[in-house]
């Protein structure tokens, strides 16, 4: 036992010593931070390239822009139906994540606080409608908003997007909900409020910063969303930006891929400064569904 | 003096006598009924129906504007014999495989990294996350232009400025370059959510074990294989089911990048179901191809369930 404490003792010294930490630690999260970093630097450094140095890595380092241009924009702005598509996607985005964090926030209520029997199996069964992939539904689903009426209509998508958003705010608010004492509602209870005065006094202000990291996640969620808005948006102005910048941008043989990092640059835009501003909540939250 | 009178006065007051409709809602069962109902009416009829619908439309003949007759198994009998079909199953597995073990040995190495101590420790979680926030659809874009035959960076860095090679890498030219080229993008996008989930599975382990393990002269590596990695096994059997199950069926990037090319190579199960479903008008085929992925689904899992989560159970934690 003595020598092995002996050698545990020097390890933990070098571990702390500057040069290990160097390999060990900051050379790695370096290279790691290069190459998730790098395709966003390389579509940045794209959109604003002229064609004349996107094409000629000769005499251009095709790591820098020499003469920054603004012409893969304005193509995209003014000559596309780009400002269109964001509308669109703005507006599906926002109209199902209220549907579905109204949906989610009263069944998880009812799940965590209102411990009827057989919840947990309830509980379940929603995580459970988490693991049916889009993939599986979307053909099926085509030839029912074909049925409804719905198809080519955005309205389709804000109805559609709550399958894959309602089970995962459920699932983060049950957990949030879990984490707000039960005492305060039995208070309320003991004082005569109604189990929806408690909801909406008592429990929903509590809630407030697991209402919002659902509804970044269902917004982003949303906004990234690709196969139903494949499947169910046929003309072109009412197309989602993911949607319409694969298939409308890309024409022909030779790409615009000035305009086309441009469209995806501008498309991340939306969701990126919207997670910059509630990062903390995404992660504690992401961690925290984790968790559970 | 008004300020005390006012309490007063409110509690002597009787309290209103509630409508019917409050008393209504304040029914228990009425209320769990209610909240529910939005839920599960979302759920039943956009998922639990479509799902019917679809494992019924894989045994018909269903075509774009004509609602099909059953045909039995014509259509899996037919895909049996399709030579894409196979390759799909193949290719899915696959990149299945290889993309999940990518992600999980360097979400795992960067979720350590990150659970050190350094410092802007939240600046840089908050941007790692950041390939897993923008549409893949985007991001899968970018990759094609990285993997462009004539104007790839990587290209020229192991042409023009490392001198390594003569001409320039045809990433997706061919079978085998295209598959790894559409692998790694997806480990890519892959890498923060496992690192970030880890990463919080990590903080939970109690730092008492390793000063035990440290006093007992355990070394790094027995740290990590005795402490770190057991404790960490619930989460991973959480985090593996959902990575696989949404690598399984994906469909965004691969789409994006390839659209299931070179001549088919790059098809999966998931981008197969949508040529031959929507733009090819075979819905039944395309519903027979979807559904063909549900055992795979079913099947990972459960052994993800049963291999990782037991753990779990065994801890004394399984009620949640």
């Amino acid at each position: 036992m003595a020598s092995n404490a002996s050698t545990a003792a020097p390890e933990t010294m070098q571990w702390d010593s500057r040069a290990r930490r160097m390999v060990m630690l900051w050379i790695p999260l370096c290279c790691f931070l290069l190459i998730l970093l790098f395709p966003f630097y390389w579509m940045t450094v794209t959109a604003f390239k002229p064609d004349a140095e996107l094409y000629d890595f000769g005499t251009h380092n095709p790591f820098w822009i020499t003469s920054p241009t603004l012409q893969h924009i304005r193509k995209l702005l003014f000559e596309t139906s780009y400002p269109q598509w964001l509308w669109t996607t703005m507006g599906v985005a926002v109209g199902a994540t209220c549907l579905s964090l109204f949906a989610s926030t009263l069944a998880a209520y009812a799940i965590q606080r209102l411990r009827f029997r057989g919840s947990q199996y309830v509980g379940l069964a929603i995580y459970l409608a988490y693991l049916v992939p889009p993939s599986i539904l979307f053909i099926p689903l085509a030839t029912m908003v074909v049925q409804l009426g719905l198809f080519d209509s955005p309205m389709a998508l804000i109805l559609v997007y709550p399958t894959f958003l309602v089970p995962f705010c459920t699932w983060l608010l049950i957990g949030y909900f879990k984490s707000i004492p039960y005492e305060l509602e039995e208070c309320a209870l003991i004082d005569g409020a109604t189990r929806l005065q408690i909801l909406r006094r008592i429990t929903l202000p509590l809630a407030v910063p697991g209402l919002i990291s659902a509804g970044i996640f269902s917004f982003t969620l949303s906004w990234n969303e690709f196969i139903y808005a494949l499947a169910f948006i046929q003309s072109s102005e009412n197309k989602t930006v993911p949607v319409a910048i694969l298939t409308e941008l890309v024409t022909g043989d030779v790409y615009q891929w000035g305009a086309l990092m441009a469209g995806s640059l501008l498309g991340s835009l939306p969701v990126a400064i919207f997670y910059s501003f509630f990062v903390d909540y995404y992660v504690s939250s992401l961690t925290g569904a984790v968790k559970e | 003096m008004s300020v005390t009178t006012a309490p007063e006065l409110h509690w002597s007051k009787t309290r209103r006598e509630p409508g019917w409709l409050t008393k209504f809602f304040d029914n228990k069962a009425v209320l769990v009924v209610a909240c529910l109902l939005p839920a599960f009416g979302l759920l039943g009829v956009f998922l639990t129906y479509p799902l019917g619908l679809g494992i019924y439309m894989a045994f018909t003949d269903t075509t774009i504007g004509r609602s099909g007759v059953w045909v039995g198994l014509e259509n899996f009998e037919y895909l049996f014999t399709d030579p894409i079909f196979w390759n799909a199953v193949f290719f899915s597995v696959f990149y299945t495989g290889i993309a999940t073990i990518g992600k999980f040995g360097l979400g795992l190495w960067l979720a350590l990294l990150l659970n050190q101590h350094m410092p802007f420790k939240s600046l840089i979680r908050a941007i790692i996350l950041l390939p897993w926030i923008v549409p893949t659809v985007l991001s899968a874009i970018a990759f094609w232009w990285i993997y462009d035959p004539q104007f790839s960076i990587i290209s020229y860095v192991f042409v023009d400025v490392l001198g390594w090679r003569e001409t320039n890498i045809n990433f997706l030219g061919s079978e085998w370059p295209a598959r790894f080229s559409l692998i790694v993008a997806n480990v890519w996008r892959g890498i923060p959510f496992v690192a970030i989930s880890l990463l919080a599975g990590l903080q939970t382990i109690s730092p008492s074990l390793y000063e035990a393990a440290l006093l007992d002269g355990a070394t790094a590596w027995q740290r990590f294989r005795f402490i770190t990695f057991p404790m960490l096994l619930p989460i991973l059997a959480i985090v593996m089911t959902f990575s696989i199950i949404f690598t399984f069926t994906d469909f965004q990037l691969v789409y994006a990048i390839t659209r299931g090319g070179p001549v088919n190579s790059t098809h999966l199960l998931a981008t197969l179901a949508f040529q031959r479903g929507i733009p090819g008008g075979q819905l039944g085929e395309g519903a027979a191809i979807a559904v063909s992925m549900i055992p795979f689904l079913v099947f990972a899992t459960l052994f993800s369930y049963f291999a990782l989560a037991r753990r779990k159970w065994q801890q004394g934690e399984g009620n949640d």
